[in-house]
């Protein structure tokens, strides 16, 4: 498969439009028993408390997750990501009630490479809490 | 404490192969929440091309701890892993995850260093099949929080 979206139609600056992703304490269990990463403080607010946060935070995958698919569901082909980065900048707070939290992606193509490549700068917001910095995918175009 | 810097450019031997299944990549594109047919459907995999269905770009992180995970409890190292958070994760990939692939990870401690009063260390993974086709290399970088302090 190639990506959908094409590298002569693509700009730089070109904004991706927002994707909002929900996040309940159903989803950390079902991403703890998928991953195999049981850390307590992503299912336990009991425990996370004890550690001083200020409740149960998503694992920082999950949010990466959300970020990846934010990048596949635009270029269409998840097999076009050549390179995806980010630094955990703040955590995802989860509340058990709900709405549980949200995690908001956008995107804007910063560089356009060769070989019909491009750098895609990723921002991911959970309130006002920027939870990734850094955040980048090349993506190959078609 | 401060994390010991003689690991830095250690390399772990090779995992026990580890193998790709539909099951699992399906388990976890569910717990993310992504849809997309290629990550559950072979025929809608195979149509775009793909041997088999493929796995979303984080499914690495799986297995991609499975070689070198010793060293980061090896008493030697000076990690405390109450304090620890995860704080960089980068994948870059020759080709997507595939069902039915047969993977081996090679690890290599790449960098300690201080960042204010954190301790960052960084794992790379290189990722091929038994074949010994590459798939991918993985950037793991974990925060020790006040280890520097």
């Amino acid at each position: 498969m190639t990506a959908t979206v094409k590298y002569d139609e693509v700009e730089v600056g070109q904004e991706i439009p927002a994707a909002d992703y929900h996040v309940r304490r159903l989803n950390l269990v079902m991403y703890a028993g998928a991953s195999g990463d049981f850390n307590q403080i992503h299912w336990n607010e009991r425990f996370a408390k004890m550690v001083g946060l200020p409740d149960v935070i998503a694992h920082g995958m999950y949010t990466m997750a959300q970020a990846g698919r934010f990048v596949t569901d635009w270029v269409g082909d998840p097999g076009a990501v050549v390179d995806f980065g980010v630094r955990f900048s703040s955590m995802v707070v989860v509340p058990d009630d709900d709405q549980g939290a949200t995690i908001t992606v956008s995107g804007v193509v910063e560089e356009k490479l060769d070989d019909k490549r491009v750098v895609v700068g990723l921002i991911a917001k959970s309130g006002d809490a920027q939870v990734l910095s850094k955040a980048r995918a090349v993506v190959q175009l078609s | 404490m401060a994390l010991n810097r003689d690991f830095v450019g250690r390399t772990y031997p090779p995992s026990a192969p580890y193998e790709v299944s539909r099951v699992k990549i399906k388990e976890f594109a569910a717990a993310i929440g992504d849809n997309n047919p290629l990550y559950r459907d072979k025929d809608a995999a195979q149509a775009a091309g793909y041997r088999d269905v493929i796995a979303p770009p984080t499914f690495p992180i799986v297995f991609s701890l499975q070689s070198g995970g010793e060293a980061l409890v090896d008493p030697d190292l000076g990690l405390n892993f109450a304090m620890v958070v995860h704080g960089e994760q980068r994948f870059e990939y020759v080709r997507p995850v595939c069902a039915g692939d047969r993977l081996v990870m090679t690890a290599t401690i790449t960098d300690i260093r201080t960042a204010g009063r954190n301790e960052l260390l960084t794992v790379r993974s290189d990722v091929a099949t038994v074949e010994g086709e590459p798939v991918c290399v993985t950037y793991n970088t974990i925060v020790e929080r006040g280890g520097a302090g």
